[in-house]
Parts: structure tokens; C-alpha cells; sequence
């Protein structure tokens, strides 16, 4: 079994750490470097993205031109290892549309779906942080206090205010791009802190231009990659996917910015390939360790420590506490409230694709940049959407990429006859026309969506599964609407074509849940031990030595991508859970 | 009635298209993998391996390395696609143990049946000893609303269309026909140049 340090483990430990994504690396971090001793076990195998990561390989250099097959759902040279949709021997229950089934979960195309749940987990050091977008915006002042503002969902136990320091700090140890707007609900960063944003491309300013008369703000995005060095990272050399990894260490991934400094303090040992089951207690009801599978020789073996820190991300970490049951928590560790597992909200998704005519023939020209989106529209109708005129409560953003990327499968030729040099020309005349919107919306939790341990299915390792109910309301089902309209309104104003056609209707406009990988909210914090699982410091109300750090955590669900926030939350819950160790409360 | 009639070429080209669409139409993750070794789930991303052995016969590589040159010729825009290894690719991608991939096999195999019928039939030779203009003119046909032969196989021809081009505009030839130059390290992105500026109105 590979332990990830020079020497065997301790017998005990101050903290145990379940997972090691951007949940788990950031507890390490954290407590790593205040001097407290921390075990971490993650399910998948070691991984090292700068000895692994396949940088400027070309599709030619991959199986099928790099296209996506069930084996690797977002393509080759995707960094996920054993996982996406489906992972073998760890199966998950779903129903299909139209039936009231529970099935194990096989699809490995979102888009095209009908599980009511998708779910999608690696099994490697450093979890999703390794393939993610990148994408990192703050969740803003509305985004806590929800409910005070309209009345839905639930608050957060504290204010934007209470957590902007702490976004500070995750921003400047990550390093993202960005610049500060000033605009509604989308908060400036600390002055000087943010890294400046690469150039707009050509597309992205066409879309900016098109966008200013229908009202739509275009601005630069904030991405965790860097365009200046940082503590030793090099800055991005504008080429090569982030999504594959980066050997350079140049954006956020877990394995690079946030396990090597914990490492060093000599405070962090992890074990991989340890796939954990249970959190065990003691006769008062205090956590005590873990129950975990050694996956090498399929044994239970057990590690202890003062703290539990589950990091498996929310599911996973879910699944772990309703799977920890005793005389004394008989639905399930820390479940006295009954809210583990609901909650349970991912990002609404909704995409349309439009072909540009002023783009065609362009100038060949390298778009290829940092690799994400070097702009995105922010919510821009918060006035209209709060005096009720939308017809649903929340917000979205608008991410859009397109332009001359490598070419792979899917060349765009419009013209189904054409072939010869003539195929060529057109190839070449279209190339780098086509822009794709995807709108990211907020959900709101509600009592349908929700998971919960099956109660007859196990995965290889004998441990029950999860089952997933899901129901989106119309405040997602309409926003998703409102996506279409918006997309196609866009790529009318810029004289483009929209390929396929708008989805207007409402149950057929937006993506199946899980889709985003935004899942969070099913170990939700709160300032009441009867509606909440976890206080605002992501201590357990009821087992105060056991903390939950990844996503299971949020009341709410912003438009804006979790990572960040998963970050800056993690890095408050572990340094306060440092200082009251110290202080001998835990 | 007891004895089904024997499958003409273009009923069984329509029924593999058909069943490629049904197929299509549903999530069969369950019919993977049938036949050898996919990539799986932790390939070794730096070194290319094909697990697979390709099924193609010599015959269909030679219609098919004959049709592609037809669909990308030699010309100022780069080589034929035949020199940038683009039949082997289109083997490729038939063996491979996917789903969506033995889907494309029936349709390819299938229609390559059908072209070197054809061509025997109208030419006395297989598609790729038939002289350039024959070739041209069948693919003219296939190309034509209207014709028997696009009737038959314009599902077929669409299809290797598709995966010749994205086999060929994928090479480092194809990248200069199609007009892709990036993949090359930066200092600084430069943003687009200025005749590029000019070209989209924002100059």
C-alpha cells in the first residue's frame, strides 16, 4: 500500500483527512503547516501531473484522435484516473425517465442522458483538482444570506463579509487571473492580488462587441492559472489543455500547489488506495478514526486520530456518515437532524452552439491562450429577477469558448457533398467559426433532491451505495430557458447561425443533474442543530471532533463554480480547528 | 415464405444504417467492449498504443486508402490523405471495441462492399483499380440527390467523410490546410493581430 512519505505511518494522528482533491489538500495544508501531525487516505492511486501529464501531445499521439470513449468519458489525455461516469466495481443507483426502477448508473455521455443522476468521481491523488476548469469566482454577498434576500432556500450561517478574508488568501496562494469589476454580487478581489488576464481572443472580442446592446456584460474571467510566476510555479506558456493536467505546475491542481508544501512540514503522511468506509466512535460519541479497505489486499484495516476530517467530496462524504451507524447514531453519524444527504444541488446547465460567419476565413492565427475562457458574462439581472420579472429567482453565468483549437474529430463542413480540394477549402473557411455558450445557473435546494444509501446494493469492496432522487423545480427548469433565449439572441446579433435548435421547452432545456459536477449541500452548515448538519465552522453539531470540508458543507449553490469557495471555506474550518486544538478545546 | 429472400447489398446497407440509427438512439454501454482490449481506465498518456488489432482486409484498406485520396487529394493545401496515414486510422477507429466505433464498422465495411461492387458492376473493377475519372464519377453519383447510388450510400460516404477528415486535419499537414498554428509555447499571448482585427470589424 503506497504511503506518500519517506517512512511507515505513526500509530495515531492529530487529524485524518478522507480525500485529498481541493478539500482535502487544503485541510493538509492548513494543518500540515500549523505544526499538527495529519494522516490523509485517498481511494485512488498516487498520481504525479508533473512526471504524468501528457503536455503538447497532439491528438495523433492518442488512441481514436483523442475522443471520448466510456473507458475516458472526457476524452484521452483527460486527467482522471480510473473514474468519470461510471467507476468499475463502485456502482451508484439512478432511475431512468419513465421508470420507477433503481438501476446501477451506466451512461457515460451527459448530454444525452436519461439517468436523473450523473455522478462523476476519480480515483487518483488530488481528485477533480486535476482536470477541473479552472474556473475560479467568488460567491458574493446575496449568495450567503439567500433567503433573507428572496425568501428561498436556506442562509449560510454567516455573511460574505465573514469569509472575504479567507478568499484572500486561498486567491493568493493559488494564484488566479483576473481584474476587479465592481459588479453587482460578483466581488472585487483583494487590490493587487489577483494576476492580469491574458488578452481576450478575437472571438471572445466579437462577443463582447455583439453582446454591449442586448445589455450583457463581457468581462475577464478569473481562472486559477498563472500568468506571472508564483512560489516557485512557473507562469502558463499559452498552449496545451489545462484539462489534461500541468506539468509546469502553471494552474491550481491539488497534487501541485497545496499536497508538495504539506509534504515538506514533515507533518503529512498519506496512504493511498484506501477506500474508506466508516468513521468510528467511542463509547461517548466522539469520533475516533476511520474503518477503510486496503484495495491492494481487499483487508479492513483501521487509523486513528483526535479529528476526523471528511474531504471526499459532498457524496462521498455522505455516504461515509450514513454508512456509520451505532446504537448511538442509528441513521447514521451526525444525521440527528436527518439532513445528511439532502439538500443535494448541482449547477444548472443549459448550451447551444451558434456557427459565425464573420469568423470564417479568418487570418490563421493561435488562439489557443491559457485554455479556458479568457472572458465570461456575470449575472447581469439581478434588479429585474428580484421585482419578479423572470419568472424563476436565481442567476446564471454565461461561459463561451470556441476559435481555432487543435483540430480533432468533428471538422466542421457544412455542405454534406462536398469533397476533393473543395472539402479542404471549406475546412479551412470554418474553421475556428464555431462559439458554444454554456450557461451555469444557481439551483435551489429542495426536499427532492437528495441521496441515500441503498439498501441492497454494495460496491466490490462490500460497501453499500448510494441511491440519488432528483426533481429540478421550475425556478431551474425556466432559468434554463431563459439560457436558450438568451444564447440564440446572442448569435442572432452576431449575424451567426444557431446549430440545432433552441430548447424552449422546459423540461427538455436543461441537462441532467450531477451533469455540471458541481455537487454539494448534503452535509449542509446552518446556526441550528436541528436543520443543519454541520456549524459554521463545519464542525459536526453533534461529534465536534469531526469536520466535513469539501462541498457537503453549502447552504447555497451560486451560479459560481464551488471550487473556490470549497477552498476558502476549508481554509477557515481548518484554521479555526487548528486554534482550538492548540487551545485544548478538541 | 419460409426461406427469406437473400439480402441484396443495398438492403443490407440499409439495414446496418438502421440499426446504427436505433442504435443510436440509446445508451447501450452494456454492448462495449465486445471484441479485444479497449484503452481503459488509467492508460500510460505519454506513449501511444493501440490495444487492438485492426480487422480491415487488405481489400477494404484498399478501398479505403483509394477513397480517401478521392475525398483528399494532393493539392496546394497539403498531401493525400493516404500519406498521412489516414486509411490506417480509419482502421483503426472500425476495430476499436466501443460502442459507437463497432457502429461505424458495419456502416464502413458495409459500404466499402457496396463501392467495389459497384465498381465492378460499372467498371469491371474494384473502386481502387478503377482510373481516377471512374472513381470520381461513383463518387459524383454517391454525392447526387436523385441517383441510385446516393440512395445507397450517402450514409456511408458522410460517415468516412467524417473520419477521414478528422483522421487528416488532425496531422501536422493537415493543421497547415486547415489553418491551425498554435501548440507552441509563449511567453505572452499576443491576442489577434491587427489584420485579424481588420478582418472582424474591430480594428
Amino acid at each position: 500500500m503506497p504511503v506518500i512519505t519517506p517512512r511507515k505511518t505513526l500509530t495515531s494522528y492529530d487529524v485524518l483527512i478522507v480525500g485529498s482533491g481541493a478539500a482535502g489538500g487544503m485541510s493538509a495544508y492548513v494543518l500540515a503547516r500549523a505544526g499538527l501531525k495529519v494522516l490523509m487516505l485517498e481511494a485512488g492511486r498516487d498520481y504525479d501531473p508533473v512526471k504524468e501529464t501528457a503536455m503538447f501531445q497532439t491528438n495523433v499521439d492518442a488512441p481514436l484522435r483523442g475522443e471520448s470513449t466510456k473507458d475516458k468519458p472526457f476524452g484521452f489525455f483527460d486527467a482522471t484516473v480510473d473514474g468519470g461516469w461510471t467507476v468499475p466495481g463502485e456502482p451508484y443507483r439512478v432511475k431512468r425517465t419513465g421508470s420507477n426502477e433503481w438501476v446501477d448508473a451506466s451512461d457515460w455521455k451527459a448530454k444525452q442522458t436519461n439517468q436523473n443522476f450523473m455522478w462523476w468521481r476519480p480515483r487518483m491523488l488530488g481528485g477533480r483538482t486535476n482536470h477541473w476548469g479552472r474556473i475560479a469566482l467568488r460567491m458574493g454577498s446575496y449568495d450567503f444570506k439567500p433567503k433573507t434576500r428572496d425568501g428561498l432556500g436556506l442562509d449560510w450561517p454567516f455573511e460574505y463579509k465573514e469569509i472575504e478574508p479567507w478568499y484572500d488568501k486561498t486567491e493568493a496562494l493559488i494564484g488566479v487571473f483576473g481584474t476587479n469589476e465592481g459588479m453587482e454580487n460578483t466581488p472585487d478581489s483583494l487590490q493587487g492580488s489577483l494576476q492580469p488576464p491574458p488578452k481576450p481572443r478575437g472571438y471572445e472580442l466579437l462577443t463582447q462587441k455583439f453582446c454591449k446592446p442586448l445589455g450583457i456584460p463581457v468581462i475577464p474571467s478569473h481562472l486559477a492559472i498563472l500568468t506571472k510566476p508564483l512560489n516557485g510555479r512557473a507562469a502558463c506558456f499559452y498552449a496545451t489543455e489545462c484539462g489534461r493536467g500541468c506539468a509546469i505546475r502553471a494552474n491550481f491542481q491539488s497534487t501541485t500547489v497545496l499536497l508538495p508544501p504539506a509534504i515538506e512540514t514533515g507533518n503529512l503522511d498519506i496512504i493511498t488506495n484506501a477506500m474508506v468506509r466508516e468513521v468510528t466512535i467511542d463509547k461517548a460519541g466522539k469520533a475516533t478514526g476511520v474503518l477503510y479497505i486496503n484495495k491492494d489486499t481487499g483487508k479492513e484495516e483501521r487509523a486513528t486520530a483526535r479529528v476526523v476530517v471528511l474531504a471526499a467530496s459532498g457524496c462521498e462524504s455522505a455516504r461515509i456518515l450514513l454508512n456509520s451507524k451505532s446504537n448511538l447514531f442509528p441513521n447514521g453519524l451526525a444525521n440527528g437532524s436527518g439532513k445528511v444527504g439532502r439538500y443535494l444541488m448541482d449547477t444548472v446547465g443549459s448550451s447551444l452552439v451558434g456557427q459565425i460567419p464573420a469568423l470564417e476565413n479568418c487570418p490563421p492565427h493561435n488562439e489557443d491562450g491559457a485554455s479556458g475562457m479568457h472572458m465570461y458574462m456575470p449575472w447581469w439581472l439581478y434588479k429585474e429577477q428580484l421585482a419578479g420579472k423572470l419568472g424563476f429567482a436565481r442567476g446564471y453565468h454565461i461561459e463561451f469558448g470556441g476559435g481555432r483549437d487543435m483540430p480533432g474529430m468533428g471538422t466542421y463542413i457544412p455542405d454534406p457533398k462536398v469533397y476533393g480540394t473543395a472539402l479542404k477549402r471549406e475546412a479551412r473557411r470554418y474553421f475556428g467559426s464555431i462559439i458554444g455558450f454554456a450557461g451555469r445557473g444557481e439551483m435551489i435546494p429542495n426536499d427532492d433532491c437528495y441521496c441515500e444509501i441503498d439498501p441492497d446494493r454494495k460496491d466490490k469492496y462490500g460497501i453499500p451505495v448510494l441511491r440519488f432522487h432528483w426533481k429540478w423545480t421550475d425556478h431551474e427548469k425556466l432559468q434554463a430557458v431563459h439560457m436558450q433565449k438568451t444564447f440564440k439572441d446572442i448569435i442572432d446579433a452576431m449575424g451567426g447561425k444557431v446549430l440545432g435548435t433552441p430548447q424552449l421547452d422546459p423540461e427538455k432545456a436543461i441537462m441532467a443533474g450531477g451533469t455540471i459536477i458541481h455537487e454539494v449541500g448534503t452535509t449542509c452548515m446552518g446556526s441550528d442543530a436541528k436543520n443543519s448538519v454541520l456549524n459554521q465552522w463545519s464542525q459536526a453539531w453533534e461529534v465536534p471532533n469531526l469536520l466535513v470540508t469539501d462541498g457537503g458543507p453549502f447552504a447555497s449553490n451560486a451560479d459560481k463554480n464551488p471550487t473556490l469557495s470549497i477552498m476558502a471555506l476549508a481554509m477557515r474550518s481548518c484554521t479555526h480547528l487548528a486554534e482550538e486544538m492548540k487551545k485544548g478545546n478538541i | 415464405m419460409l426461406t427469406p429472400a437473400p439480402l441484396t447489398r443495398r438492403d443490407a446497407l440499409r439495414r446496418v444504417i438502421g440499426v446504427s440509427i436505433a442504435l443510436a438512439s440509446m445508451d447501450l454501454t452494456s454492448f462495449g467492449a465486445a471484441g479485444g482490449r479497449g484503452i481503459g481506465t488509467d492508460p500510460n498518456l505519454l506513449k501511444k498504443e493501440i490495444p487492438w488489432p485492426r480487422i480491415l482486409s487488405d481489400a477494404e484498406r484498399k478501398a479505403t486508402t483509394a477513397l480517401a485520396d478521392i475525398l483528399l487529394p494532393a493539392d496546394d493545401l497539403g498531401p493525400a490523405a493516404s500519406t498521412l496515414g489516414v486509411p490506417d486510422f480509419i482502421d483503426e477507429w472500425v476495430s476499436a471495441p466501443y460502442d459507437a466505433q463497432e457502429k461505424d464498422r458495419g456502416v464502413i465495411q458495409t459500404g466499402l462492399a457496396w463501392l467495389d461492387g459497384e465498381a465492378k458492376t460499372r467498371f469491371g473493377k474494384v473502386f481502387a483499380d478503377s482510373s481516377h475519372e471512374q472513381q470520381t464519377a461513383l463518387v459524383d453519383d454517391i454525392t447526387k440527390d436523385g441517383t441510385p447510388a446516393h440512395q445507397d450510400a450517402f450514409g456511408f460516404f458522410s460517415l468516412f467523410r467524417s473520419l477521414a477528415s478528422g483522421g487528416y486535419f488532425s496531422t501536422p499537414e493537415g493543421w497547415a490546410a486547415i489553418g491551425y498554428v498554435g501548440n507552441k509555447p509563449l511567453a505572452e499571448f499576443p491576442g489577434p493581430p491587427p489584420e485579424v482585427m481588420k478582418h472582424l470589424g474591430l480594428a
